[in-house]
């Protein structure tokens, strides 16, 4: 029994390590504006699927490991992560019936929302971030999401069957 | 809500305990963030944390590295002889300049003794590798391999061949971040070389860029004026070079004038960085220092007083 709910836990855990880990790559300076936020779109389709398994609290920590990557604030990332999935796990039933077009500015605002908290904290404790490119992440986030959500779709069929 | 009513079967399950949690956690995050500002008390957990990251930095450094390594080894006979030949001739470039140097070092020390000033400060300098750089392009933070295993300290000074680069802000268990001086929260004092003139180089959030806000209008400062640290706040040493100040716009009406600067260096291309141990030449101090390089392999000692070595250039 254990031994089956560690597969199918598995390759979710693993997609959202890869996540952390494209978030950290090492990118050319053009292209850093525009890195996507790969781990709260990955929380987010993973949220929207399996909501009573992947939800806040999956969210939360690994809000805090990317803290510490990322080398922000202890909690920062965590508290804007958690709200966008606890958005997302409460209108998942609706989100799951968007047609693809509808889903994807779906998710453009709550990463919008998500760049918003981080901008506003980051505020509040005086790290400025002066030019428009800081909203680069939500575009790019958007865009990407289409092709994300397909491949997250394939691993989720895996596991199932 | 809606979303609840329609599927009572487990949203009814899960509904009002979201919620609960949701206000938990985004108590708990708040209550961290507070904490995390204030003081360094989540240290340990920051560091707990960062060393379960640590192998997912090696994983996605992996690439970079192999590149880089299958370029050097690939390298063809004609590049590595023309690189050769080059740094032949660097090594005896340095060298002679060594040989005055350590004779400067020896009078300096002299004058020192005659003067009974403090004794010079002994600097201790280890290589580190960049990891790699903050995915975010507002905060200029490079992540570098040393971290407290290896003694590094919050507030260390971080060099490159061409000088200043940063400070240690956060010195993990295994790697340690370092604030780069152009970032737009980072203030650095300085002087100017010629003529001991001190003030604050302020980031600007551009790499190539240095401002100095505090300068009055009558300060005697020119385009080409070599900046140095002036070891004033402590965390730096003195005497690095740090920038070269690019343009002095003298406004009438303004009681500062607007300086700004290019850091001598290239903070965006930097790979290897060195750490450097300041420790006053005291007793107490002296077992420090052989423990020190015991331990860690000290790849280099120099003495802080290089800024004539610098304007000889």
């Amino acid at each position: 029994m254990s031994d089956l709910r560690i597969s199918s836990h598995m390759p979710i855990i693993l997609s959202i390590v890869a996540a952390l880990m494209l978030s950290i790559a090492p990118m050319p300076d053009w292209a850093e504006a525009f890195r996507p936020t790969w781990v709260a779109l990955t929380l987010i389709y993973w949220s929207i699927t399996l909501p009573n398994k992947y939800s806040v609290g999956s969210a939360w920590i690994t809000g805090l490991v990317l803290d510490v990557a990322q080398g922000t604030l202890l909690g920062q990332h965590a508290l804007a992560i958690t709200l966008v999935i606890y958005v997302t796990v409460k209108f998942h039933l609706q989100l799951r019936q968007f047609p693809m077009l509808q889903l994807t500015a779906t998710v453009f605002a709550l990463l919008a929302l998500y760049q918003f908290i981080l901008f506003w904290i980051n505020g509040v404790v005086g790290v400025n971030s002066p030019s428009i490119t800081y909203w680069g992440p939500v575009v790019s986030g958007a865009i990407i999401w289409p092709v994300l959500n397909l491949f997250l779709g394939t691993i989720r069929q895996r596991v199932r069957g | 809500m809606a979303a609840a009513n329609s599927n009572s079967q487990f949203g009814s399950t899960f509904s009002p305990a979201l919620g609960f949690r949701f206000l938990l956690l985004a108590a708990l995050s708040i209550l961290l963030m507070v904490i995390d500002q204030r003081d360094n008390h989540l240290d340990t957990v920051r560091k707990a944390i960062g060393a379960a990251v640590y192998p997912l930095r090696v994983i996605v450094d992996a690439p970079v590295s192999a590149w880089l390594w299958a370029n050097e080894t690939t390298a063809s006979r004609n590049t590595l002889q023309l690189e050769n030949s080059r740094l032949r001739t660097e090594r005896l470039l340095t060298q002679a300049r060594l040989q005055r140097y350590s004779s400067l070092e020896a009078e300096n020390a002299r004058l020192r003794e005659m003067l009974e000033a403090r004794a010079a400060v002994r600097e201790q300098v280890r290589v580190a590798e960049i990891l790699s750089v903050s995915s975010d392009p507002f905060r200029h933070v490079l992540i570098v391999d040393k971290g407290t295993n290896d003694n590094v300290y919050d507030g260390q000074a971080v060099i490159d061949a061409d000088g200043i680069i940063g400070q240690i802000v956060k010195a993990g268990v295994l790697s340690s971040q370092a604030m780069l001086i152009s970032d737009p929260g980072h203030d650095l004092p300085v002087e100017v070389n010629r003529n001991g003139l001190r003030t604050i180089a302020r980031g600007t959030g551009e790499y190539n860029r240095l401002d100095l806000p505090f300068l009055p209008n009558n300060a005697d400062v020119e385009p080409g004026d070599l900046l140095v640290t002036s070891g004033r706040g402590s965390a730096f040493p003195a005497g690095y070079p740090v920038a070269v100040v690019e343009s002095v716009i003298r406004i009438p009406q303004e009681p500062f004038a607007a300086v700004s600067a290019t850091p001598s260096a290239a903070l965006n291309q930097v790979r290897e960085v060195m750490l450097i141990w300041s420790t006053q030449e005291e007793e107490s101090d002296a077992v420090e220092i052989e423990e020190i390089s015991d331990a860690a392999e000290i790849e280099a000692e120099i003495v802080s007083d290089n800024t004539e070595a610098e304007a000889d250039e």
